[in-house]
């Protein structure tokens, strides 16, 4: 635990940056920034994961392998994403929402 | 000190985070994606977890943000400027975000943390997580792992044969 920090100011911060990544993901219309509101999202709860491991249950592992699974999820995520992205630019152009919305192959 | 580093991390963290959703020049938006994934690797040193830290600095600092700014290069014209968000749609957007994030905190702050505290003993090492993650015993990861090697491999083949040219 980090001396003289409550878990509350932490999970304040990660609650804040949890929707700001909503906000994002809600307004945005291009494909490559929506994808980093996501980001963003699976940023703030792996930080809770390992927030609330540290606090509450120092001796456990979960919390912490949990956070790795999150980021290695979001790593193969973001690769698949990528190459969808990139095929969708091929295929009409651009990479905002409006255009994309047939997906057939 | 602990506690001054901390609130320079948060801010950082904060006002990265709202770059990253409103600025209007992509690869901007990038860059503050990567101080806030970097805020949040010093966030994990400071809360003593350097394995998580440091992986959290090669695959997403390292990988991910590299991966996004590649796939701008390819897609994008950097003079290219966003529109404004049509306050049409901003405004639900933002009452939905507020409306959570008031939510979400009054819960954090009723809920009593301070009873539930644990004694604070030794900081998990890089051996600690080596012997979890190949332990098959009581409380191993090794199903979890495999599955998650499985998963990036999978990965891996289906990115490949998306992004690859059809022949015709």
């Amino acid at each position: 635990m980090i001396e003289g920090i409550e878990l509350q100011h932490i999970l304040i911060v990660t609650t804040l940056m949890f929707f700001i990544g909503v906000y994002g993901f809600l307004v945005r219309r291009n494909l490559i920034t929506i994808l980093m509101a996501s980001e963003l999202i699976l940023n703030s709860v792996s930080i809770n994961f390992v927030v609330f491991n540290k606090y509450l249950y120092p001796d456990a592992l979960q919390g912490y392998m949990f956070a790795i699974f999150v980021i290695a999820i979001a790593a193969a995520e973001a690769a698949v994403a990528i190459a969808i992205i990139i095929n969708v630019y091929r295929r009409f152009k651009s990479v905002n929402v409006e255009n994309v919305h047939e997906m057939k192959y | 000190m602990n506690v001054i580093i901390f609130y320079i991390l948060a801010a950082v963290i904060l006002v990265c985070s709202v770059l990253t959703v409103t600025s209007r020049k992509i690869l901007r938006a990038a860059t503050a994606l990567m101080f806030t994934l970097i805020a949040t690797a010093g966030l994990y040193f400071l809360l003593q977890v350097n394995f998580l830290a440091a992986v959290q600095l090669m695959i997403y600092a390292g990988g991910i943000v590299v991966l996004i700014v590649f796939s701008i290069l390819l897609t994008h014209h950097m003079e290219h400027q966003f529109d404004l968000a049509e306050p049409k749609k901003a405004i639900p957007a933002a009452l939905a975000a507020i409306a959570g994030t008031v939510i979400c905190i009054s819960t954090v702050l009723q809920f009593d943390f301070t009873s539930r505290l644990a004694e604070q003993t030794t900081a998990p090492d890089v051996k600690l997580f080596g012997r979890a993650f190949l332990n098959y015993g009581e409380g191993g990861y090794v199903l979890p792992f495999e599955v998650i090697s499985i998963l990036l491999l999978a990965a891996m083949v289906a990115a490949i044969m998306i992004a690859k040219k059809n022949k015709q």
